[in-house]
């Protein structure tokens, strides 16, 4: 009797389970779905939002009409390029830093240890630091998106500790051979640590591509402008947009039931803003669920 | 003769390694350090485009005015207050993660909690811009999906601006961040579920313990641990809001309840004149940070036996 008690128990909350999770689950993914029908959808009933559930009027000439748009496609390469400059500047970096930092015989490691990782717990504000950049020549400049990204205190310790991790012996027999340090950190650590790097990868080069404040405070040469933050200038200036989609659509070309709208434009540039992402994420899961549990374990 | 040799590598070698550092630790030193003199700013009344010496230098002036002028008074008062408010939330939205995770460990079929992992987890790497592009695109007033929506059942008559309100301010931002969040925080509270000792469940079964109380007196104290740090984390970025967030979602109307301390120094600093008050108010944010960090780390110390830095 109370055996059947209890498994009628569990069955009603296994259905409020599931069904609250699945609710959820909708919630967070419905957003990426709505703004994506919306951009394959006639460009007319989407500018009267009447794309609810499903697309209508099925055309994907708003990702082709949308990289007209002045300014977008340059936009697109700054935002690539920062992500792919600073990706690659930040993991090599943090590789070569964690493995400096565990030769124990390194002039004052344990003080510059310390300079680096104390970094991460105080903070000038943001007016010194744009009076900093500015003073060093970094506002209108692409290094601005690369260099003050470089060294990552919490990548350097990541990496540290996983090399720690491994077994001196294969790096005292090359050296016993003559290997120096450069060769011992190319040939013997790099190749050791890949899955480490590919976590502090994916994580910096995410960070890269969705930085939008940085060009905010010091940007003001349109050049210099990344895909983020077009968007928000897409959304926020209503006559701004509608100019440059004026300007950038040819006479005659369009048909009228498909012309870039300011809503179709903000919800297509959305759509590629985000795709990277969406490309990249299910695969890269796990490496991002993998930084943050090692983080957990030393934090 | 080969002692001699050796020991002359030794003092090459770690000169070698601290110059390859080198270059590096520059770069710390540029962009985490350097930084910090422009605290001198807060002591001079500086107007941009001016070396900082041709300014007049005004000591305490702008720290003094925070108490001692009126309007200014009112203004950080009004910011302090929205920091409060939104940092006091996260606080009590901490514990929604805790839960997500509890109730997503119960479920049996691993490819739906894995579905349920992967889509959850994904607002967390989207950028506030495109959260608010999201939020434009739902809620906006005449053909947002929520407005459409609500029409159509008959609930309202006309669209309301839902962005546009100075209504709910706080809610709908930490509605926004848990929307963003709480999916990729419960990922570590998952972690320390599954290091729970299985046996123990196993005992409680055999003692007839349901499901419920297994969560309450096995689950729950289990991950308590993971909880106090990360809380920990949280008291000790409390007047740390960031800025994008509000900075995206703000505009003219509920500007005087979405203003918090980060903000509210761009606001005044970079967009209006009051660069050195800006400075001011900054510079102390700063010093009260890293107090309440060494008071989160203090409290840690004593409660757990471990630091938390």
């Amino acid at each position: 009797m109370k055996r059947r008690n209890s498994s009628r128990q569990d069955k009603i909350f296994n259905a409020v389970n599931y069904s609250v999770f699945l609710i959820y689950t909708l919630i967070c993914f419905f957003p990426f779905y709505y703004l994506f029908i919306n951009t394959i959808s006639s460009n007319e009933l989407t500018g009267l939002g009447l794309i609810t559930f499903y697309p209508k009027g099925i055309h994907f000439s708003n990702y082709i009409q949308v990289l007209k748009l002045k300014g977008l496609p340059n936009a697109a390469l700054v935002s690539l390029a920062r992500t792919i400059a600073g990706t690659f500047l930040t993991v090599f970096a943090s590789a070569f830093l964690g493995f400096l930092f565990t030769k124990k015989e390194m002039w004052g490691r344990k003080f510059w240890y310390r300079f680096v990782v104390i970094t991460m717990y105080f903070n000038a504000g943001i007016l010194p630091w744009f009076i900093t950049m500015m003073n060093l020549g970094l506002t209108n400049n692409f290094l601005a998106y690369v260099l003050p990204y470089i060294v990552q205190p919490f990548y350097i310790i990541l990496i540290k500790t996983y090399i720690e991790s491994i077994p001196n012996s294969l790096q005292e027999s090359a050296q016993l051979d003559g290997a120096g340090y450069l060769v011992v950190f190319f040939r013997i650590i790099l190749p050791l640590i890949t899955p480490i790097l590919a976590t502090v990868a994916v994580f910096s080069a995410v960070n890269q591509w969705n930085s939008f404040t940085d060009t905010l405070f010091l940007m003001t040469d349109s050049k210099y402008y990344t895909l983020q933050f077009v968007l928000y200038r897409y959304l926020n200036e209503a006559t701004a947009i509608a100019s440059i989609i004026k300007s950038s659509q040819g006479p005659v070309s369009t048909n009228l039931q498909n012309m870039q709208t300011p809503t179709s434009v903000r919800m297509t540039v959305s759509m590629i803003v985000v795709a990277p992402i969406l490309l990249v994420y299910p695969y890269f899961q796990r490496y991002f669920v993998k930084g943050i549990m090692i983080g957990a374990i030393k934090g | 003769m080969q002692i001699k040799y050796k020991s002359k590598m030794v003092i090459k070698d770690k000169y070698r390694l601290f110059l390859m550092a080198l270059p590096f630790l520059v770069l710390t030193f540029l962009f985490s350090y350097l930084p910090l003199h422009g605290w001198l700013y807060a002591f001079y009344n500086y107007r941009p485009g001016i070396p900082l010496r041709e300014n007049e230098f005004v000591g305490l002036y702008w720290f003094t005015s925070i108490v001692s002028n009126p309007t200014q008074t009112a203004e950080v008062l009004r910011v302090l207050r929205n920091t409060f408010a939104m940092s006091t939330l996260g606080i009590i939205t901490s514990v929604l993660p805790v839960i997500f995770a509890v109730f997503l460990s119960e479920i049996k079929s691993s490819w739906f909690k894995k579905t349920v992992q992967v889509l959850t987890t994904l607002p967390n790497f989207i950028s506030w811009v495109l959260v608010y592009s999201f939020a434009f695109a739902l809620f906006s007033t005449n053909i947002g999906f929520v407005n459409r929506i609500l029409i159509q059942l008959g609930f309202i008559e006309r669209g309301i601006n839902f962005l546009a309100s100075n209504k709910h301010v706080w809610l709908t931002m930490i509605l926004w961040s848990t929307w963003k969040g709480l999916g990729w925080n419960a990922i570590m509270y998952l972690a320390a579920i599954t290091s729970i000792d299985p046996e123990l469940y196993e005992a409680a079964r055999v003692d007839g313990a349901g499901r419920l109380s297994m969560i309450w007196h096995i689950t729950v104290p289990g991950i308590m641990p993971t909880y106090f740090v990360l809380l920990l984390l949280q008291i000790a970025n409390f007047i740390n809001n960031g800025m994008e967030q509000y900075y995206v979602f703000q505009n003219a109307i509920n500007k005087e309840y979405i203003e918090v301390l980060d903000l509210y120094v761009y606001n005044i600093g970079m967009i209006g004149t009051s660069f050195s008050f800006a400075t001011a108010v900054s510079a102390l944010k700063s010093l009260v940070s890293v107090f309440l960090l060494m008071i989160a780390n203090g409290l840690s110390k004593v409660v757990r036996g471990e630091t938390i830095l």
